[in-house]
């Protein structure tokens, strides 16, 4: 119900790119519930309390110390309510964490992207530094700071770094995955609308950390393999150009 | 009547009220100098609480520079490189140098007088305690001359021990660490021992006040996690000028060790910050409800096991850096069960309210903005718990208010309860009332408007330590709501600020219990002579001020019949 609402942004997270975003979105809308009951409770009740025993209207105080009963009854109440929000995240979780193995799309099968079949993923790697970020696509091709991908089709990420500690993260497309030198962190997203997704490093790496910025542009499969090709072509041809201590860009005369 | 053993308090009773009659047992005033040598605690508290207070205008200033360079996309006010630093300074300032020596100042000064005690067990330690603190914070403000620190309060590896950033400001960094650290270590084994051996008679481990509680439950938790981060900033320390190589993986180190070992002592950190907060809170809430504690066994029973489960929780700071499944699900269950003890206590405190006869003072006023905003605070760490939401939510905007509900509207509001509360007893002077409540309002209204508006910045994807942001992200009204916010809170301190300078002079004279307290510091005078007690009252009670009390009364009655 609060999910169908326009309030990513505002009260959920950000969602609307890959089902994990989805999922926390969800996930985090059960707890705000829950939050919002239980503090709308305190409230209410410290509100009754210093309002109905005021000095004037309850002149003398009731010498009570506590009241065991009571205690051990609120004290079973806040865990159950922890382990409910415990047990309901270990149901969502698998959703979240494990990568969608459903098979891709006929068009990605088609295009030759990645075999038919399941749990046939794509993966990217992303490599930050200070401040860019660098994708790596099967193939040997790359790019820097915009990440092509293909929508209908399961994206593994492997995510590392070569300097500082940056932190992965396009919103609508889940959570923050760090990218720490010498580990390789795994996420994965799976878009199904073409279109870009903003982000950006959530990681303090530096002083132009707020610049680092990150995006995934989701393509159809054909408009990613000749982009995967062009790409390659102009790394292969600027790596030659550089071999041979030539600009690659030949000078304009 | 039965044969009562009568306590050698009856006699100092007898009078009026509870009072002192105090022959001067110090020498001749040596003004300046005597505040330089001095070993008296309540002296040193007053030197912690002065130079804390003086480094929260510090972090304050810090903190709007932030807030007026993020007031709108693309400012200048500060550049990158500067807002690092600032953003470093501020967090180290208000963490080291303002909330822990506060309640440093404030447990050094109220300690032994709630316990019945003539000093602390170490004058001469607690001294020094103090004077490394101030060496500390001297250490790390110099870096202003040079080059400041700017890798964070947290000082992440390897930005922190690789060429990233010039300069030596990551050394005063680490030499802050390192001198504000023994000086809370030493301060702790000192509280400890003082509560564990000079209590008044017939006060029972049962019988010590709450505050006492909170103070014995941080002791713990400094002893055992402070070295933790000594010996992490040591190996960065080592590895920044002595080649060594714990942290970087470029020749086998870890760039995660760091992260590990900072916040097995971070997370406590945060509870070594609010619990004293805690016991203030438990303290204030009976005397102005009029009414004995709701549940003392529970409150205490909880400081403990806060203390415990602090120390089993630190990785939900790192839950998107690479860890295995069963490592996350400890954590988060752990996290989460954290809240179980924290949030009795709050139902506690609520019940201890209920059929009160509450006197609405300005300690009363900051103690129910604390529950009202920390119970926010705490339900938000529950959901940080949870690691997939916290995958979106942290290193965001949602995690700066979150922490700011935990430590400003928590620690901070616990200060300034504390020190509307003992003012009194400190100086022989009451706080003006009315400054007090607009300053607490100002301080309720300004940080909502600061803070709460944060969230929704996470959410829709803005990070925090970023200096600046475009305005086609379209952050601009929450920001400014922010910015505007935090001046409301700053000029809110800054009555506070105001009314104690005023006060100092010109407050109402406060007799030796003001507001009819619970506890011995109100059996003594205000402020309290050198020795603080005269007599030490026998304890019979948590209460022990309200026997007295009685006491008196029926003894004042019983004079007047045999007149």
């Amino acid at each position: 119900m609060l999910y169908k609402l326009p309030l990513a942004g505002v009260l959920l997270p950000e969602r609307g790119g890959s089902p994990n975003a989805d999922r926390i979105a969800s996930l985090y809308a059960v707890t705000l519930v829950i939050a919002f009951v239980v503090f709308i409770g305190v409230v209410v009740a410290i509100v009754y309390a210093l309002r109905r025993y005021s000095e004037k209207r309850h002149p003398v105080a009731t010498q009570t110390r506590g009241n065991t009963r009571l205690e051990i009854a609120w004290t079973l109440a806040a865990s159950g309510l922890i382990v409910f929000l415990a047990v309901w995240t270990f149901i969502q979780l698998p959703g979240i964490e494990n990568a969608d193995e459903s098979e891709a799309s006929a068009a990605v099968i088609d295009a030759g992207i990645v075999p038919a079949g399941k749990d046939q993923p794509l993966t990217i790697e992303v490599i930050g530094r200070q401040y860019i970020w660098k994708f790596r696509y099967p193939g040997g091709a790359s790019s820097y700071e915009e990440m092509v991908a293909p929508v209908g089709v399961t994206v593994k990420l492997e995510i590392t770094s070569i300097d500082v500690a940056h932190s992965w993260w396009i919103p609508k497309l889940g959570g923050k995955f760090d990218a720490l030198p010498g580990y390789t962190n795994e996420t994965w997203f799976r878009i199904s609308e073409e279109g870009v997704y903003q982000g950006q490093c959530a990681e303090l790496c530096g002083r132009n950390h707020a610049v680092m910025f990150a995006r995934v542009r989701a393509v159809s499969p054909d408009a990613y393999v000749a982009w995967l090709a062009r790409q390659k072509r102009e790394n292969a041809e600027g790596l030659a150009a550089a071999k041979a201590d030539r600009p690659a860009i030949p000078e304009e005369r | 009547m039965s044969t009562v053993e009568q306590p050698a308090t009856v006699r100092s009773t007898t009078a009026a009220a509870p009072e002192i009659k105090t022959d001067r047992v110090s020498g001749p005033s040596r003004g300046f100098l005597d505040w330089l040598s001095t070993t008296d605690h309540k002296r040193i508290g007053i030197l912690y609480l002065v130079t804390s207070f003086a480094f929260m205008m510090l972090g304050g200033v810090e903190a709007l520079l932030m807030r007026t360079q993020l007031a709108q996309a693309n400012l200048k006010v500060l550049d990158p490189q500067t807002y690092n630093q600032i953003m470093t300074m501020h967090g180290t300032t208000m963490v080291f140098l303002v909330v822990m020596p506060l309640w440093a100042g404030f447990s050094n000064y109220i300690v032994p007088l709630q316990i019945g005690a003539r000093d602390m067990a170490f004058p001469r330690l607690n001294a020094l305690s103090y004077w490394l603190f101030l060496a500390g914070g001297i250490v790390f403000y110099a870096s202003v001359f040079f080059t400041p620190p700017e890798a964070g309060w947290t000082a992440y590896t390897p930005l922190s021990t690789g060429p990233y950033i010039p300069g030596n400001g990551t050394d005063a960094w680490i030499y802050l660490i390192h001198l504000t650290g023994i000086a809370s270590l030493l301060g702790a084994v000192n509280v400890t021992v003082t509560i564990a051996h000079m209590r008044a008679p017939g006060m029972g481990w049962s019988r010590i006040p709450l505050f006492c509680w909170s103070m014995v439950a941080q002791a713990i938790m400094i002893l055992l996690t402070i070295p933790v981060v000594a010996g992490a900033v040591t190996l960065m320390l080592t590895d920044r000028h002595f080649g060594t190589c714990f942290m970087s993986p470029a020749c086998g180190g870890s760039a995660l060790l760091y992260q590990h070992l900072f916040w097995f002592f971070g997370h406590p950190e945060v509870y070594i910050m609010i619990l004293p907060a805690f016991g203030v809170i438990s303290e204030v809430l009976p005397v102005f409800a009029r009414k004995p504690i709701f549940g003392y066994r529970a409150i205490a029973a909880s400081s403990l096991g806060i203390a415990f489960l602090s120390m089993l929780v630190w990785a939900h700071h790192m839950f998107a850096t690479p860890l295995t499944p069963v490592v996350l699900a400890f954590f988060m269950l752990s996290s989460m069960a954290i809240a179980v003890p924290t949030g009795v206590k709050i139902l506690n405190w609520i019940a201890t309210l209920f059929h009160g006869s509450i006197n609405a003072k300005v300690p009363l006023y900051f103690a129910v903005g604390f529950l009202i905003l920390f119970t926010l605070g705490g339900i938000t760490g529950v959901m940080l718990a949870i690691f997939p939401i916290d995958r979106q939510v942290t290193d965001t905007y949602f995690v700066v208010a979150h922490f700011h509900f935990v430590l400003v509207a928590g620690a901070v509001s616990g200060i300034m309860a504390a020190l509307y509360y003992w003012f009194p007893k400190m100086t022989g002077r009451m706080l003006s009332e009315r400054l007090g409540k607009i300053s607490f309002w100002m301080q309720f209204v300004g940080f909502l408007g600061t803070f709460l508006i944060q969230h929704t910045l996470g959410l829709s994807g803005m990070p925090r330590r970023i200096y600046t942001y475009g305005a086609e992200k379209g952050w601009e009204v929450e920001n400014l709501v922010s910015t505007v916010g935090a001046f409301i809170l700053g000029i809110g301190v800054l009555l506070t600020m105001a009314n104690v300078i005023w006060s100092l002079r010109c407050g109402q004279r406060a007799s030796p219990d003001p507001w009819k307290g619970n506890t011995l510091e109100w059996f003594t005078a205000s402020p309290p002579p050198v020795h603080n007690f005269d007599v030490v009252p026998v304890v019979r009670s948590v209460e022990p001020m309200r026997e007295i009390r009685r006491r008196v009364a029926r003894d004042q009655r019983t004079t007047e019949h045999h007149r």
